[in-house]
């Protein structure tokens, strides 16, 4: 720690110094469900040694999370916690009392939960959040815990510490917030150290400066349970993998091994799920054997259309054949749009020019606030260009008034992250496909809603649900089939699969692909992740500030960028890298 | 922000609160001319003065009544504009006059109920949180029956254990602060059921967020919890509610008020509807209205200190 001697108020009972910090044996989590008991997590063992970092991987509903949080003691009120043996640095915690968890959690055990928005309290400054620890473990007074913050925010990059310190986590990008709530772990610097996907929903950059900290953490003791859906992540710091599913631990092993060697079905799943170096069109979700992964995203129906082989390139070439002599289907001309005047004035996209022809994918990539979405928007119309213009199939687009372009609106259709956020919660998935059917002119009859349903792999059934009881696969899927409804010539998808789990993600990505092929439909595909684009595109554009600074084919973009930021953009993503093993580390 | 849309927003709400102000005004005036009666009654000492009917025309000739009601009205507009209450029919007194004689007893009641109101509300909301599964039913039907107990029932009831069985407390108001005690109780009740439901369930919806994890995993407390994170995200809520609050204290006043026979606002606005004494209710309507508005220009200021977010969601992106 750069503040001297780390500050640890209750030791505790001395470790043998090779003890694991973290030893966890038969674990089991229920969850009270009408009078009996539904057990989560079923006799887990799990053991973090220090200086090393333990992931547990797995899908959503697997009990990572909750094995993590019944570590904490906080597993909820409703929740029934049994283990054989639970020591966190030497201390038996199997009959600890609340009082007990109080001292031992900030001081014995950090706690990093993933999106830092939510998980730090809006309403303090991250000062006060982070000075809590020495507040309630040390006594601290405020003057030196706030001092105390401020180192704490050095020692974990966050730009101008003595400003930030008494900003709240709203005016915070959400690498900040991730620094502040890892400094508030760190405050004590206790020996565990537990990250539930810390890195999930930033930018790759953040994403490698944030594992850096963690891995910085390790490197000076700490032990680190990594909770992590994200191979790619898991395979840069963790020293050994656990894969979990449905509260059981299918496969643990060195991370090497386990990766270069996978024997469970649901790892294999896993790690085929991880797009950057499965070629473009060749699909990333296999179909397990047994209780399998697809069906929890898709409810009993008809089979889907197209199941290719696992590993092997699917039937037909990818995309549309390469001709530059095409005619674009869409066309960026010197795109500029700003924000805001005088001073504070923002050029959200400069002069951005790209074209895309039928059938064929742009993969546009940047960090957040680069600009992607303004253009996105810009495309489909939304917000005027200060200056150039979008083209359409040849003829105006943008340019034109509105009432010109209500008719060609139809041609363009959008997916977004969120879903959720995008349909009325109270409309039943058949009102939200026939609302855009008549929006773009069409038919709305039942039969009409189903074949946009069989579109997008789901069951006629699913169109009597409503938003919140769907997965988040399946709502994604509906957000699909919503912007089919009007058969566009072109699909623009802002980051839409960034919210999903990565087996999820896969078989979204795929149907998206078959989608494409079988209608010849331009993609503008917009994602942070550098995996999803390599994967999905044919050319790429990179944009920085506003501008798109490099572009070109995807392999040429990826192999041989010109530009140094997107050199520095593919070196920051993180890899899945499978070593051989003992190579590890 | 820069000024010119400080300009702008301070701007907009003085024109809105000027629009409630002529629609509060509006509508009283029409709405008291659909209760029987006559105002020329009133100014000739009320229905049971036996006034002629000469005295009757005279009067309506003299205060306009014979004129068309949109007539009276605009005469009432221009009389308002300038800031003119106009004289009170039965009393011959400045409604101006009346009014402030009679709004700092009410404003007080409703402000001390207001208080005893959040006291309440914070208290059972703190307790219930904590309490369990029991606890939390048990301050759910307290919360239900206490904001559905009508002001004249629960000021009736508590007049007849704390004044008639048990002798603490007088029945009637009176200057000493002891006479206060029952009239307040009985607003802030209902009112305390109402925040304390608001507030309990923001707070429980606050303990679930992940903010209130990372809070616990560092150590804090339950208490903690509830006290320096779940209770900030319930009191906004509320805080907003409480310009309403003012309102509808001010409109249960009148109840009050009648009942504990306590001078104020409430009790010469019923007085004043029963005489059909059109510049006093128009008047005392004006003023409620007039404080209802600046509450909630206060709150407005007040949710922009507890919550920081608000000032900057309306500074430019």
């Amino acid at each position: 720690m750069s503040g001297g001697e780390p500050v640890r108020p209750d030791p505790g009972p001395v470790t043998a110094p090779d003890a694991p910090v973290l030893d966890v044996a038969g674990l089991s989590v229920a969850f009270r469900d009408g009078r009996g008991w539904r057990e989560v997590v079923h006799g887990l063992d799990l053991s973090v040694a220090a200086g090393t970092c333990v992931a547990v991987v797995g899908e959503s509903g697997s009990g990572k999370s909750v094995t993590a949080r019944a570590v904490l003691g906080l597993a909820g009120a409703g929740a029934r916690v049994r283990a054989d043996r639970l020591d966190v640095a030497g201390a038996d915690l199997r009959r600890a009392d609340e009082r007990d968890w109080r001292r031992m959690r900030g001081a014995r055990a950090g706690l990093v939960l993933q999106d830092a928005l939510v998980s730090l309290d809006p309403l303090r400054t991250i000062g006060r959040e982070i000075g809590d620890p020495l507040r309630l473990h040390l006594r601290m007074p405020p003057a030196a815990a706030r001092s105390r913050a401020l180192e704490l925010l050095e020692l974990v990059g966050m730009p101008h510490p003595a400003l930030t310190v008494d900003r709240r986590s709203g005016e915070l990008s959400g690498g900040m917030r991730q620094r502040a709530l890892i400094a508030a772990a760190l405050a004590l610097d206790p020996p565990l150290l537990i990250a539930d996907e810390p890195t999930t929903a930033l930018d790759v950059g953040v994403q490698a400066r944030v594992l850096g900290l963690l891995e910085a953490a390790r490197d000076r003791g700490t032990a680190v349970l990594l909770i992590s859906h994200d191979l790619a992540v898991v395979s840069r710091m963790a020293d050994r993998v656990v894969v979990l599913h449905d509260g059981r631990v299918v496969e643990q092993g060195p991370t090497a091994e386990l990766l270069g060697d996978p024997r469970h079905p649901i790892t294999r799943a896993l790690i085929a799920a991880v797009p950057t170096e499965v070629p473009r069109g060749a699909p990333l979700s296999l179909a397990p054997h047994g209780a399998d992964a697809a069906t929890a995203d898709r409810p009993p129906g008809p089979a889907p259309a197209a199941t290719s082989a696992p590993g092997l390139p699917s039937s037909g070439p990818p995309g549309a054949p390469v001709t530059a002599t095409r005619p674009p289907i869409l066309e960026g001309l010197g795109l500029t749009k700003s924000f805001g005047s005088g001073p504070t004035r923002v050029l959200a996209v400069q002069d951005a020019s790209f074209r895309i022809e039928p059938g064929r994918t742009l993969g546009l990539v940047g960090e957040s606030g680069s600009g992607k979405s303004t253009l996105a928007r810009l495309v489909l119309g939304l917000t005027a260009p200060d200056a150039g213009e979008v083209r359409l199939d040849g003829g105006p687009w943008t340019t034109l008034p509105e009432r010109g372009r209500r008719p060609l609106r139809r041609r363009l259709g959008a997916v977004y992250q969120d879903a959720f956020g995008s349909f009325d919660p109270r409309w039943s998935v058949r009102r939200i496909l026939r609302d855009a059917l008549a929006a773009a002119g069409a038919e709305t009859s039942d039969a009409a809603v189903a074949v946009l349903l069989d579109q997008v792999r789901l069951a006629p059934g699913v169109s009597a649900q409503h938003p919140l009881a769907l997965s988040g696969g399946q709502r994604q899927r509906v957000a699909i089939a919503r912007a089919l409804a009007g058969s566009p010539d072109v699909l623009v998808c802002d980051e839409p699969v960034s919210a999903l789990d990565a087996t999820v993600q896969a078989r979204v990505l795929d149907l998206l692909d078959e989608i494409q092929r079988e209608r010849g439909l331009a993609m503008l595909f917009i994602s942070h992740d550098l995996g999803v684009i390599r994967h999905m595109s044919d050319t790429i554009a990179v944009m920085r500030s506003g501008r798109i600074i490099e572009q070109g084919d995807a392999e040429r973009v990826f192999t041989a960028p010109e530009h140094e930021a997107t050199a520095a953009l593919i070196r920051d993503s993180p890899r899945l890298v499978i070593r051989g093993p003992g190579s590890n580390r | 922000m820069p000024r010119s849309r400080v300009l702008r927003r301070v701007a907009l709400r003085l024109a809105g609160a000027a629009f409630v102000l002529w629609a509060v005004a509006t509508l009283t005036f029409f709405a008291i001319h659909l209760v029987p009666g006559d105002p020329a009654q009133a100014i000739l000492g009320g229905p049971g003065s036996q006034a002629s009917q000469e005295a009757l025309d005279e009067v309506r000739a003299d205060y306009g009544l014979d004129q068309p009601l949109v007539v009276q009205y605009g005469a009432m507009l221009g009389r308002l504009v300038t800031g003119d209450l106009g004289d009170s029919y039965a009393l011959k007194t400045p409604v101006a006059e009346l009014i402030g004689g009679q709004i700092l007893g009410t404003l007080a009641l409703a402000a001390l109920a207001l208080v005893v109101a959040w006291v309440l509300a914070v208290g059972l909301a703190l307790w219930s949180t904590s309490a369990g599964r029991i606890g939390r039913a048990i301050a759910g039907g307290l919360e239900l029956t206490a904001a559905a107990l009508p002001h004249f029932w629960l000021a009736t009831v508590l007049i007849a254990v704390f004044s008639t069985s048990l002798g603490w407390l007088p029945p009637v108001s009176n200057d000493a602060a002891s006479g206060l005690v029952l009239p307040v109780i009985t607003l802030a009740v209902p009112l305390a059921g109402f925040l304390a439901q608001l507030m309990r369930e923001r707070m429980l919806e606050a303990l679930e967020q992940p903010f209130a994890v990372s809070a616990a995993a560092r150590g804090e407390t339950a208490a903690g919890l509830r006290l320096r994170h779940a209770l900030r995200h319930a009191a906004l809520p509320a805080i907003n509610l409480s310009g309403w609050a003012v309102g509808y204290l001010i409109s249960g006043a009148v109840v009050v008020e009648t009942i504990f026979a306590r001078p104020g606002l409430g009790r010469t606005l019923l007085r004043a509807t029963e005489l059909r004494d059109v510049p006093v209710v128009v008047g005392v309507v004006l003023v409620v209205a007039l404080v209802y508005v600046l509450m909630t220009l206060a709150t407005d200021v007040v949710s922009r200190f507890a919550d920081p977010r608000i000032a900057r969601e309306e500074a430019p992106a």
